[in-house]
Order: structure tokens, then C-alpha cells, then sequence
């Protein structure tokens, strides 16, 4: 292909940013973006984010492994060869990865029907913690309407 | 006896293994504590936690021959398959897991297992985990245990239920996968860097990373020493600690102390002995690579440590957040020791360590007995009934506080004493003096104050009045398990010399990097082995094998 287009092609590489340049900055945007989500104050949202974060993680794990063009993955003939061990280790980190989002996302339920808040403190923000407090509250929020 | 010298290093992680699966095939009967099923299930657990400690005393003599035993996974050779390595060090920590986990099996066999589901069987995950990251020959096998013994914790640490754990409970499961996250990013630059994960590989290889690859692999460094000090509580990230060990019930928090030894274990494998400076490296090229990364950090980190931790118990409003913060404080003073980087430092931390995981841990269980005879105050620190056996738990306590604080001739005085000595010609030996005498004058002071408000300042319920029940005294089981971890604590005193003797070579070997690289790669001519290369893919270049 780009022995029988070589202008194509090459105008193409000129374009083109390279896959370094690509994989590098679109694991920094996905990292920032998880880290912006853990930050949140809802489970919902730091648990997506702790997802977020763990795709960035494995893309990171992955390209540690170098990136390779037209090298087989495992076996294969040739001169090149990519190298097996971060795939093993990305595989290993996505199962863990995966197990501990189930048990996340159940806990958070679990919290969020427990406290009757899925803030991650347990409790609205604002709200007070005893109960007398909190109707008071309710009753300066929520005056009587006058006669 | 030839089993033990043929497959020794993995049967302490293969014991809890089996024992788990056997318990969870064999039911809980839905969460009961009467019946059939649940006592046997508290036997079988009995009788594995027995065995493992058999086995640990047994690898701990094996140990402590010098011989460093490897046991490959799989039968391949070592830094291409996995290998578990058993050390003096390794079989010190297997011993002290042995040692907590017995009294916390039976303190929980007297009720507090039942108070939610499959409790047993999330102990002995719990055992597997923790005996095999302190095994594991392999950075990245250490995260898949640490993995492990976490996952077994948040399920731990929320048994019982209840609104307050699990409030918690989020957080703390929370920062722990942010934290394995970050774990991955340093393990994945390490191997990028260096072409390997085996530990004895690494301990040869990091020394030799030079130029813009050791920029990448002092950030990796730092990055597991974020990761392992957040596992260990090192300062700032130690405040979330107190909240879940509080939070926890009283078995629970008494394992997790020996989930912080974890991360001081992991530090002084990896940053003691991997990232740690060699005589070779200390030369002019040192400052260029990656070695002694987190020399520099550790020590003023932990002695801030110290300090925090005894500062929140100075605060404390309840007893089990007292001695939270309390374990905090003694990470802070085992990781001084750790920071000063000799091996008489690191012989009076290993046993200084020994020792505080006991106490904090009987003190967590003396926490709960104590909150249980107060009627409605229960570990709250302020005045109320007298507990129902002040005489017998106050003496615990007053035992307890004394050799945290480190009073003589308890086992908290030897090690505090032995790290003096171990500083006195450091840098930092000033610094250290000053926040672990403080330290300790200040432990005394909270712990004082706890225990005069508990036994002294009651108010006797009016006669006649309306709370005259008195709480009865504790079960049989809860105070055998209390008194075992205490008295396992004083024993540490009585029996100073022989562990000394062993915490001080344990502390050599590990400084001994040629014979944990002779042990680990006999294939590649161990200490005198071309070291491993990051991967090219061009056969002939790869590896170290050629």
C-alpha cells in the first residue's frame, strides 16, 4: 500500500500526529477526565470515575510494553515480536479491575439505601447530622403559610 | 518435614486457600450462630489458623538456617515465572500474621461472626492474601495479593453492616482502588524501564538504569512509595485510618493491624532492598540513577506520622478511635526505624514492629470488652457506669499502655530503646530522639487519661433507678483471645534475645543483595547475572538468558 501510494502516504504521515503523540495525550485525557469524576461528591460519579481511571490505567500498562506495527502478538515467524508480558499483566488488571467495580458499584447501592443519600460522606451536604436538628431545618426551609 | 522443605513457601498461602473454599462449600446456614454448620465451620477455621501457625514457627526455624528458599509457580525459572520467596524476614511476617490471626479467630468465634454472612471464609481469603504478599518474589504478583487481601478487607470491614460502616466503608474501598490504580502506573514504568519484575532482578538492575529511563524510574519509585505508604498510613496519607479502623467491628480492626505491616513490609523490601543504595551504586553515578529514590522522604514523613497519630489520640472522643490513632503512631515510629536505612535500624523497627502489631490489636479487642460493660456510653470517652470487672480490665489496660507508651521492662521499651541506639550517629538522630520520646510521653498521657475516665470518674447508677441491670462480665472466649495478644506481647519481652538475635539477621539478609540474587537466579549466575534489558523484540538482544 504504501510502496504503490508513496505520495499519498506520505502526505498522510505528514498530517497525521504520531501514535505516540495520540496514545500519550488520549491516556492523559481520559485520566483527567476519571480523576474530575472522583472528585465528585456522588457515588454514581466516582464510581465512573474509578472506571475511567481504570481504562486509562490499562491503556497505560499496555503501551509500557512499546508499541509495535506488524509485529504478531505472541508467536509468529519474523524478525519482530511484540512483547508478551504487558499483555498478560493489562489481562490480570482488567479481571481485578472488573471484580472490584462489581463489588464498588454494589456497595454504593447498598450505602446510598442505608443512608438514603448516595453522597459519598453518607449524608446530603448541608444536611445536619441528628434528627432534631434536621427538622428544624426542614421547618426554617419550609415556613407556615400564613393564615 | 519433606514436604516442607520441597514445597514450603507455598503452603502458607495454599492452607487459607483450601480452608476458604472448604468453608464456602460448606454454607454458613444464612448468617446464624446456632446450629451445626456454624460450629463447624469455626472448628475447621481452628483448625487451619493452628496449622498455619504450626507452619510458620516450622518456615520460621527453616528460615533462620540462612538458607533462602524459592519456590517457582509453574516450574519456570526466575525472572521469567513467578517465584515465592521465603526469607527470615518473610517468615517473621508469616509468623506475626499466625500470631494475630489465632486470637482474632477466637475472639470473633465468640459472636461477632455471625453478625453477618461467610465471615470465616472471608478470614482465611483474608490470611491468603496477606501470606502471600509477604512471599511473592514479584512486583507484580505483590499487587495481585495485595489485591487479594484487600478485597477480603472491604468485605471485612463492612461485616456487621450498619449505616456508620458502611459511610466508612465507601471511602475506604474508594482511596484503596485509587490507590491500586497508581500501583499499576509504578509497576508498569518499572517494567518499561528495567525489562523485569522479579524483585532480585530489579534489586540488580535499578542501580544500572541511567540517563532519561531513570528520570522514569525514580517517578515509578515514588509512585509505589505513594501506593505502599497510603497501605502503611505513612503521614499525610494516614487520616483515613482512624475513621474505617473505628468504624470497624472489633475483630476486624484487630486484623487490620496487621494490614498497615503490609505496606512497612512492602517498603522495606522495595524501597529498602530494591530502590535502596548499594555499595557499588555509591559512587559517582548514583546520584544519576534511580537507587535511594525515597531515601531522602521517608524519615522526616514517618516522624510527621509519629506525631499526627498521637496528636488525633490526644483528641480522641471514643476508645476505639484512640487506639487508631495510636496505630497510626506506631507505624509512624516502625517506619523511622525503616527510614534510617542501616540494618540496626531496621533489626529495631522489625521487632518494634512484632510488638506493636500485638498490642494495637489487643488493644482493639480490650477496646470493644470495655465499650460492651458501659451500658449506653460504650467506648465513648466520657463519664459513665462502672464496667463489671474493673480490676481485670484495668490492669490489661494499664499493661497495654505501658508498653505502648514504652515503659520498662515491656516489650514497647526494648525496641524504642534499640532504635535510639540505631540513630544516635544519623543525620536525623536529633529529630528522631525528640518525636519518639515525645511520642511517647504523649501515648502515656492519652492513654492515662482514657483509662482514669474509664475505671475512675463513674457515676454510680442511683439505687433503684431505672438502669440498674449490671453488664455482666466478659465470655471466656473474648477475654482468652484479649489476654493471648497481650501476653504474646510480654512473652516478646521475656523471650527479647533470641528474636533480637533473629530481627538483627533478617536484617542483614536483607541487606545481602548477591545471596538474594544467588537464591533467586541460580540460571543466570545470580549476583554476577547480565541483567536483565528492556524488551526490543529482536531475538539475540532480548533478555538475560543469552
Amino acid at each position: 500500500m504504501a510502496a504503490a501510494l508513496p505520495a499519498v502516504s506520505a502526505g498522510f504521515q505528514a498530517v497525521m500526529p504520531s501514535m505516540e503523540f495520540l496514545l500519550a495525550s488520549g491516556i492523559g485525557a481520559v485520566t483527567s477526565c476519571g480523576l474530575w469524576l472522583l472528585l465528585r461528591g456522588r457515588s454514581f460519579s466516582v464510581v465512573l470515575g474509578l472506571a475511567v481511571l481504570g481504562y486509562a490505567v490499562n491503556v497505560f500498562i499496555f503501551v509500557m510494553g512499546r508499541l509495535w506495527r506488524n509485529a504478531p502478538a505472541i508467536l509468529g515467524q519474523g524478525p519482530l515480536l511484540a512483547d508478551p508480558l504487558p499483555q498478560a499483566l493489562v489481562l490480570t488488571a482488567i479481571v481485578i479491575g472488573f471484580a472490584t467495580t462489581g463489588f464498588l458499584i454494589e456497595l454504593a447501592l447498598r450505602s446510598s439505601h442505608d443512608n438514603g443519600s448516595d453522597h459519598v460522606d453518607g449524608r446530603e451536604p448541608g444536611a445536619a447530622s441528628t434528627a432534631a436538628q434536621a427538622d428544624a431545618q426542614a421547618a426554617a426551609h419550609n415556613p407556615e403559610p400564613p393564615a | 518435614m519433606n514436604l516442607l522443605q520441597s514445597h514450603g513457601p507455598v503452603l502458607p498461602v495454599l492452607l487459607p486457600a483450601a480452608t476458604a473454599i472448604l468453608l464456602l462449600l460448606l454454607g454458613d446456614g444464612g448468617g446464624s450462630a446456632h446450629g451445626r454448620r456454624p460450629q463447624l465451620a469455626r472448628r475447621i477455621a481452628l483448625v487451619s489458623v493452628l496449622l498455619g501457625g504450626a507452619l510458620a514457627l516450622a518456615l520460621m526455624a527453616q528460615a533462620d538456617t540462612g538458607r533462602i528458599a524459592v519456590y517457582r509457580l509453574g516450574d519456570w525459572p526466575a525472572p521469567f515465572g513467578i517465584v515465592l520467596v521465603l526469607d527470615r524476614l518473610s517468615a517473621l511476617m508469616l509468623a506475626l500474621t499466625a500470631a494475630v490471626a489465632l486470637p482474632v479467630l477466637l475472639y470473633a468465634s465468640g459472636g461477632w461472626d455471625a453478625h453477618g454472612r461467610y465471615f470465616q471464609a472471608l478470614l482465611q481469603c483474608q490470611l491468603m492474601g496477606l501470606n502471600g504478599a509477604f512471599l511473592t518474589g514479584d512486583l507484580f504478583n505483590l499487587f495481585v495479593f495485595f489485591e487479594v487481601l484487600l478485597v477480603a478487607s472491604y468485605a471485612l470491614m463492612l461485616h456487621g453492616g450498619g449505616a456508620d460502616r458502611l459511610r466508612a466503608g465507601l471511602p475506604y474501598v474508594v482511596l484503596n482502588l485509587v490507590a491500586s490504580a497508581l500501583f499499576l502506573v509504578g509497576a508498569a514504568l518499572v517494567y518499561a524501564t528495567t525489562g523485569t519484575l522479579n524483585l532480585a532482578d530489579l534489586a540488580l538492575r535499578v542501580p544500572q538504569v541511567l540517563g532519561p529511563d531513570a528520570v522514569l524510574l525514580r517517578a515509578a519509585a515514588l509512585l509505589l512509595l505513594v501506593v505502599f505508604g497510603f497501605k502503611a498510613a505513612l503521614a499525610p496519607l494516614s487520616l483515613w485510618l482512624p475513621a474505617t479502623y473505628a468504624a470497624a467491628s472489633a475483630p476486624v480492626a484487630a486484623l487490620f493491624a496487621i494490614m498497615t505491616k503490609v505496606g512497612v513490609y512492602a517498603i522495606l523490601r522495595v524501597h529498602g532492598v530494591v530502590f535502596g543504595l548499594t555499595a557499588t551504586a555509591a559512587t559517582a553515578t548514583a546520584s544519576d540513577s534511580a537507587a535511594g529514590a525515597a531515601q531522602p522522604l521517608l524519615l522526616p514523613l514517618a516522624l510527621a506520622t509519629c506525631v499526627i497519630g498521637v496528636l488525633g489520640a490526644l483528641a480522641a472522643g471514643t476508645l476505639a478511635r484512640l487506639v487508631a490513632w495510636l496505630t497510626v503512631a506506631s507505624v509512624g515510629t516502625v517506619l523511622a526505624a525503616v527510614g534510617l536505612f542501616t540494618p540496626a535500624g531496621w533489626a529495631a523497627g522489625l521487632y518494634y514492629m512484632a510488638h506493636s502489631t500485638l498490642i494495637v490489636a489487643g488493644l482493639f479487642l480490650l477496646a470493644e470488652l470495655l465499650g460492651a460493660q458501659r451500658g449506653d456510653a460504650g467506648g465513648r470517652l466520657v463519664p459513665a457506669s462502672p464496667v463489671a470487672q474493673p480490676a481485670l480490665l484495668g490492669t490489661l489496660l494499664l499493661l497495654a499502655a505501658a508498653s505502648c507508651a514504652g515503659l520498662p521492662p515491656l516489650p514497647g521499651f526494648i525496641g524504642k530503646i534499640l532504635l535510639l541506639q540505631a540513630s544516635a550517629s544519623h543525620p536525623g538522630g536529633p529529630a528522631l530522639w525528640a518525636v519518639v520520646l515525645g511520642v511517647g510521653f504523649l501515648t502515656l498521657i492519652s492513654l492515662a487519661r482514657a483509662g482514669s475516665l474509664l475505671f475512675w470518674q463513674v457515676q454510680h447508677a442511683p439505687a433503684g433507678g431505672a438502669s440498674g441491670t449490671v453488664p455482666a462480665g466478659a465470655s471466656g472466649r473474648l477475654l482468652a483471645a484479649t489476654l493471648m495478644l497481650l501476653g504474646a506481647s510480654v512473652a516478646l519481652s521475656v523471650w527479647a534475645a533470641p528474636l533480637l538475635r533473629y530481627t538483627a539477621a533478617a536484617a542483614n539478609q536483607l541487606g545481602d543483595r548477591a545471596a538474594y540474587a544467588n537464591a533467586v537466579l541460580p540460571e543466570l549466575g545470580g549476583a554476577a547475572a547480565r541483567s536483565t534489558q528492556p524488551y526490543t523484540g529482536r531475538p539475540g538482544t532480548t533478555g538475560a538468558a543469552r
